[in-house]
């Protein structure tokens, strides 16, 4: 064999590969990659980056109830929540201070696994940048609020199977409820006592 | 005054100096933050001093600390091209340890993971050496066409296209969304191709034989007995392979080969890994083939785990489970005292051991030969450092 | 081969050494005939145990530990696990370096992170850490910062950069520094054999 041969046989791949950068589909060999940021490839349903916390319908009806599990089960460690108390001191079914910090975050969504509440949840955002450490990476309860449209809207699959899980299980209730009052309202009342 | 400057006073025994070069550890041909202490003679290698720890984190103390599903996620940082593989590693010693079986259709999700990677890790490889032997990104950038697809697929299953953080002891997290075997099928169907367009850019290209030929040659012996692993000790010629070896998961199902090598220099740490992979597609085909419509995803011993992690307490006990990484053999041993945080873990890098030769491969050849046998070890410095 | 035969064949070869089975594995309770055990498994040709896959330390509070997983690459077979214990004052194990050459890294490992003193290693330095490095940072008894608890330092750093500090740790960071005290983690967990 001549000395070059497989040079030249090389050579006439990236000529092939060049000529077909101007003819040829992205999945024919053409150029597959894309003009960020004016042009985007189409967003993976289970993409997973930093997490948020869900609400229904208003910011104040957010689900998560301060439970404290997402925290214990991060493994960085980047969750901080402190449960919410009414003016008599009685704990509330909600955080006061929910704060994740995103410069320690490593998107490993074990904080949604975890969650027993469906309340946090990973997001599909992933430009998130700032100048300095403090104020812009450490995100506070109400950065971190997005609606239950918004999730429906990047994970339509996961977020119709568990709307559709929490439906049944609030019909479920209620008809568990309603059974009760109904056992309530046929049992024989009891005399108030003879005074 | 001329004559005598260039005047040689013994034209055999040149009365040289040596000279001391720190390599890296800021250098794009160390692969990341590691540092070779060379002493050269001219251009020749006298002795090769390699430094890491750079990126030590103590990712061994750190799992010391949280459960056994929170080190997940870390494990995938140890190599970062190769997470599922990690992942796989970690999986497979907690389930000795805890005497956990798999669900089929979970093994075979598994396997088709760990072997996709494979295929991951030797393309990029090969495309970094080449880069190391001066082909400036032209190979890298063929490699990463294909390693874009299959890191696509990663994303579609796991969210992540690296940080995969996608098995579970006992299983795997999600099962595959509708339409991903598909997918994985297209690309397992068109990657011979680009197998066999890579192979005529580089294969027979007498560049690439002229640098990697006889170079860095590692015999068989000491390959063995300084444990290196992977497709290092198969270019030695020596027939060890874990999947075989082991027969961990379901690999005894599958049909394929051990390609190795004959003189194991840096050319047949190359072609072995082409080889490699044309073995990965063969046992791809036949899991994507064997694989069960549908089936649990998790064992049923985990399932109350998997919403509460830090429940998980393993018995009083030890295990080491270990797995064929796309580099080498990845343990992971780890003792349990009945907490929910592990006693002891301790990770067998492959990077790390296949690294102890180094010295010697290098000795005698040129500065410029010694960055491509540190290119064709293929090391992650995550790994390295862990 | 069970771990029993392994067992009497390593008696039988090397009268007077004393093992004991402890977890699917053998402890040689005599560091000092580490490399003679290890040689015979190497040299034996039924075993072939000819790959030492891993080395590593463990620290059980009493004493520390030297773990070796070997396997034979000719035979396929596997794994033979040994064991050494040590006390804390005196933590000397023989290299395995001079009969396996792939220890060299893991021991050195071993040494950087638990402080086990191998001997005849032919170059024992730190491996991941800094040289003047002081203390094992995988000991048990290694004073780790708790992640969890901020001390003075770190409080004022924050709010010199303007961040939210809790009142909670603000107080405990407080009566830490009035303790004189440090923040170190706590470490739980019993010892086991």
């Amino acid at each position: 064999m001549i000395f070059g041969t497989g040079i030249i046989k090389g050579m006439l791949v990236t000529l092939k590969a060049f000529l077909a950068s101007y003819f040829k589909g992205p999945h024919e060999g053409g150029i597959f990659t894309v003009e960020y940021p004016e042009k985007r490839l189409a967003e993976k349903e289970r993409f997973r980056n930093f997490p948020f916390l869900l609400y229904d319908q208003t910011p104040e009806n957010l689900r998560c109830v301060a439970c404290d599990i997402c925290a214990k089960e991060c493994p960085p460690k980047c969750i901080y929540i402190v449960r919410d108390f009414d003016k008599e001191g009685r704990p509330l079914k909600r955080p006061a201070i929910f704060d994740i910090d995103f410069t320690v975050c490593m998107n490993c969504g074990i904080c949604e696994e975890a969650c027993p509440f469906d309340a946090i949840f990973m997001d599909h955002e992933f430009e998130i940048a700032g100048p300095d450490r403090q104020n812009k990476m450490l995100y506070h309860r109400d950065d971190l609020l997005k609606s239950n449209e918004y999730f429906n809207k990047i994970r339509p699959t996961d977020a119709g199977a568990i709307d559709a899980r929490r439906r049944e299980a609030e019909e479920k209730k209620k008809a568990a409820a309603a059974q009760a009052v109904k056992a309530k309202t046929t049992q024989p009342q009891p005399e108030p006592p003879k005074t | 005054m001329m004559e005598k400057m260039f005047e040689v006073q013994d034209p055999v025994n040149h009365d040289t100096q040596t000279l001391q070069v720190n390599i890296g550890p800021q250098h794009p041909s160390t692969h990341g933050v590691f540092r070779m202490n060379v002493v050269l003679d001219g251009e020749t290698v006298v002795s090769l001093k390699p430094v890491m720890g750079y990126l030590h984190r103590n990712h061994e103390q750190i799992a010391e600390n949280i459960s056994y599903t929170a080190s997940m996620p870390y494990t995938d940082r140890l190599d970062y091209f190769n997470s599922m593989s990690n992942n796989f590693a970690w999986a497979l010693a907690v389930e000795k340890l805890a005497n956990l079986d798999v669900p089929e259709r979970a093994q075979y999700i598994r396997v088709i993971m760990a072997e996709l990677t494979r295929l991951v890790n030797h393309v990029s490889v090969i495309g970094f050496l080449l880069n190391d032997l001066g082909a400036f990104f032209t190979p890298v950038l063929y490699a990463f066409r294909e390693r874009e697809k299959i890191l696509d697929i990663f994303e579609e299953v796991s969210g992540a296209r690296m940080m995969c953080n996608f098995l579970r002891f006992g299983g795997i997290k999600r099962d595959l969304p509708a339409g991903t075997l598909e997918r994985i099928k297209e690309v397992i169907q068109n990657f011979p191709k680009f197998l066999d367009e890579f192979e005529t850019l580089l294969t027979k290209n007498e560049i690439l034989c002229m640098r990697c030929q006889n170079v860095g040659v590692l015999p068989a012996e000491l390959a063995v007995n300084a444990s290196i692993t992977g497709p290092m000790l198969r270019a030695s010629g020596v027939n060890y392979d874990v999947r075989k070896a082991d027969k961990y998961s379901i690999y005894d199902r599958f049909d394929f080969k051990i390609p190795l090598g004959q003189t194991g220099d840096v050319y047949d740490r190359y072609y072995c890994r082409v080889l490699e992979m044309r073995e990965s597609l063969k046992i791809l085909q036949q899991a994507l083939r064997d694989i069960p419509v549908t089936g649990e995803i998790i064992s049923k011993k985990m399932a109350p785990f998997v919403k509460a992690p830090r429940n998980f307490k393993p018995p009083v006990g030890e295990a080491y489970g270990r797995v064929e990484a796309p580099k080498g053999e990845l343990g992971f041993y780890v003792v349990s005292d009945g907490t929910p945080q592990p006693w002891r873990y301790h990770v067998r890098a492959p990077s790390l051991i296949n690294l102890t030769i180094l010295e010697d491969l290098c000795i005698g050849h040129k500065v410029a030969d010694a960055i491509v046998i540190l290119g064709s070890i293929d090391i992650v410095l995550g790994e390295v450092d862990h | 081969m069970n771990l029993q035969e392994i067992q009497s064949k390593i008696e039988a070869a090397l009268p007077g050494i004393r093992l004991k089975p402890v977890r699917e594995s053998l402890l040689i309770e005599d560091a000092a005939m580490l490399p003679k055990v290890a040689a015979f498994l190497k040299n034996d040709p039924v075993l072939a145990l000819d790959y030492l896959s891993s080395v590593t330390g463990a620290d059980y509070l009493k004493y520390l530990e030297s773990v070796y997983h070997l396997y034979s690459v000719e035979k396929k077979t596997g794994p033979v696990v040994l064991r050494v214990r040590v006390t804390r004052d005196s933590p000397r194990i023989p290299s395995l370096v001079p009969i396996y050459r792939g220890a060299e890294f893991q021991e050195r490992e071993a040494f950087d992170m638990y402080g086990l003193y191998f001997e005849n290693h032919p170059d024992l330095r730190r491996i991941f850490m800094w040289e003047g490095f002081e203390g094992f940072p995988m000991r048990k008894d290694y004073e780790q910062e708790d992640s969890e608890i901020l001390e003075t330092a770190d409080i004022e750093w924050l709010d010199r950069h303007g961040a939210k500090v809790p009142e909670g740790m603000r107080k405990k960071a407080a009566d830490l520094k009035a303790q004189g005290k440090r923040a170190v983690a706590e470490k739980t967990g019993k010892s086991i054999e």
